[in-house]
């Protein structure tokens, strides 16, 4: 088992690193935001361990996106401080809104962090200096390093890769150790895990202080490649399209919202020629997804397993 | 000696409705001490507010002597006072074993830079190992693989137990953990309960099970209204003449 994850590990990466220079321009900017957004909803996975699906997750990007575009714009600060500084922001963002937000469960909770989030996001719009209002602000510093061009997609990419590759592990790091196994039992049954000395608050808080850190990490890489950030990319328009990665590719397993996301990605990606079949097309794979594969796409080898092994019963 | 846990002049009041007045009780170091009554006579209203899932209206907890009175009850847990479920609330979607090692928090938890480089690798060991003690304790080391959800009520109960076990408690609340169970589970738990108490927990055990209370309790306390109708050993409170009435109803 080990060495097969190794040795498919090595070939994906080997993949990944060839990929780009067999696509065109605008695919390989496509890659990139594949690459970030994958930090998106592996992230956005640790906040829904809990068992709480929040809608402010994409705003968290947001908020590291402006706090790294606005201090290395303003400041001349390099975009190596700043990207750890996005993800520190958006952490003690969430670790605020905790305070009044898990007062609230299950569906309050959910309207809540939209109403949190609208909130943050209307700030940007409403206060013209600093945040440059609707248009956002542009001309946002691209990463220096040596004499790598990272206005060049390849370059930008290999950068997003390692920073991706490094988040996604500590994620997978943290799902795996006992602080995931505690988060689980705070999900399943909170009131058992307190009696037994879990504080399901704190862990609560954790979980969306670290989900958030990371999408704010998420969201610098991306706003300094693009060069502009603005309100609209957080939207609850983008929130909607986490949720579905993660509903489609299925939130039993660590590896279930990356597939939901790729695939997804890719399809949308696909239907770039049929711009106005887009949001139907999206909105049927959402709805035969919840009807009839409701574990995801990550469940899909186990159901043609089962499928397999009944069409052979019955054939003996 | 002082007692492990003392109630002193618990109240609680839901509006209009006085659900426990005035209610004092003390557990004993080593003691398995029943709380027992009619229903709605404040039994569970009682347990919750020893647990720190209720906040009573006044009175005070006392365990060996600290305040807990409206502490979290997560707190409490971490304190050593261990409550079980009525029913079965157990982690359905986990397995057994992972059900216990949850239980083994307050020895193993962690901080997350520990938890990401695995500094914390020798404390799950020994909460690994400190799971399969209590598995083996409860009778449940074979079933380990199997998930809580698929395993029989009366195991269902032990897993419960094991769960709150593994907190490493030194008084153990229990809620009501022979209801539903059929004479030869009754039995299994009894023999679980004792030895339970053997390797040094106090017990309290909520209970309407009657040959279960008498065969295990060393004292018991009657409520009946929300009040103390009797305090003593269960020969003495089976001869209550009050006690009896308040069971068979007054004519």
């Amino acid at each position: 088992m080990r060495i097969r994850t190794v040795f498919f590990l090595s070939l994906l990466y080997a993949a990944l690193i060839v990929l780009p220079h067999f696509l065109k321009y605008h695919q390989q900017d496509f890659l990139i935001f594949l690459t970030i957004n994958i930090l998106v909803v592996v992230s956005y996975r640790l906040v829904t361990l809990t068992g709480e699906w929040s809608l402010i997750h994409a705003v968290m990007m947001g908020v590291g996106a402006y706090t790294s575009a606005l201090i290395s714009k303003n400041f001349d600060i390099s975009f190596w401080i700043t990207l750890p500084l996005a993800g520190v922001m958006a952490g003690l963002v969430a670790l605020l809104l905790s305070y009044p937000l898990f007062r609230m469960t299950q569906f309050y909770f959910l309207i809540g962090s939209f109403a949190a989030g609208e909130a943050i996001r209307l700030t940007w719009i409403q206060f013209i200096k600093p945040f440059g209002g609707t248009g956002g602000t542009s001309a946002i510093p691209s990463p220096e390093l040596m004499n790598i061009d990272f206005l060049e997609p390849i370059p930008y990419f290999y950068l997003v890769l390692i920073v991706v590759s490094i988040c996604v592990y500590l994620l997978y790091r943290i799902e795996n150790s006992r602080i995931g196994l505690t988060l689980h039992a705070v999900h399943w049954k909170g009131v058992l895990a307190e009696s037994v000395g879990v504080n399901t608050w704190n862990y609560r808080t954790l979980a969306f202080v670290i989900g958030s850190l990371f999408v704010g990490i998420a969201g610098a890489l991306k706003v300094h490649y693009i060069g502009t950030v603005a309100p609209k990319q957080f939207d609850i328009g983008f929130m909607v399209f986490i949720l579905i990665w993660v509903i489609v590719g299925g939130y039993r397993t660590f590896y279930g919202a990356i597939i939901g996301a790729v695939v997804l990605s890719i399809l949308d990606e696909i239907l770039r020629g049929v711009e106005q079949l887009r949001p139907a097309i999206y909105g049927a794979t959402l709805i035969f997804f919840i009807l009839y594969l409701p574990g995801g796409l990550e469940s899909l080898p186990q159901k043609i397993r089962q499928k397999f092994r009944a069409n052979r019963e019955s054939a003996t | 000696m002082t007692p492990i846990l003392e109630v002193k002049n618990l109240t609680m009041r839901f509006g209009g409705l006085l659900a426990v007045d005035n209610v004092s009780f003390s557990v004993n170091e080593g003691e398995i001490r029943g709380l027992i009554g009619p229903n709605g006579a404040g039994k569970s209203t009682t347990f919750k507010m020893i647990a720190g899932f209720l906040s009573p209206t006044s009175g005070e907890v006392l365990f060996r002597n600290n305040n807990i009175t409206n502490q979290r009850s997560s707190r409490i847990a971490s304190a050593g006072v261990v409550r079980t479920f009525q029913e079965t609330t157990l982690f359905q979607e986990l397995t057994v074993f992972e059900n216990v090692l949850i239980g083994t928090h307050k020895q193993a938890h962690t901080n997350i830079i520990a938890a990401v480089l695995g500094l914390d690798r020798q404390k799950q060991n020994e909460a690994i190992e400190a799971t399969t003690e209590v598995l083996e304790f409860m009778g449940l080391a074979e079933r380990k693989n199997q998930l809580a959800a698929e395993l029989p009520l009366g195991l269902q109960r032990a897993l419960a137990v094991a769960i709150s076990l593994a907190a490493k408690p030194n008084l153990l609340l229990m809620d009501e953990p022979f209801a539903g169970m059929n004479p030869e589970e009754t039995r299994h738990m009894m023999e679980l309960t004792e030895r339970v108490r053997e390797s040094g927990v106090s017990i309290v055990l909520v209970e309407h099970n009657m040959k279960a209370v008498m065969g295990l309790c060393d004292r018991l306390v009657v409520l009946n209204f929300g009040t103390v109708l009797d305090d003593g050993t269960p020969d003495q409170v089976r001869n209550n003449p009050n006690v009896i009435q308040a069971y068979l109803g007054g004519g």
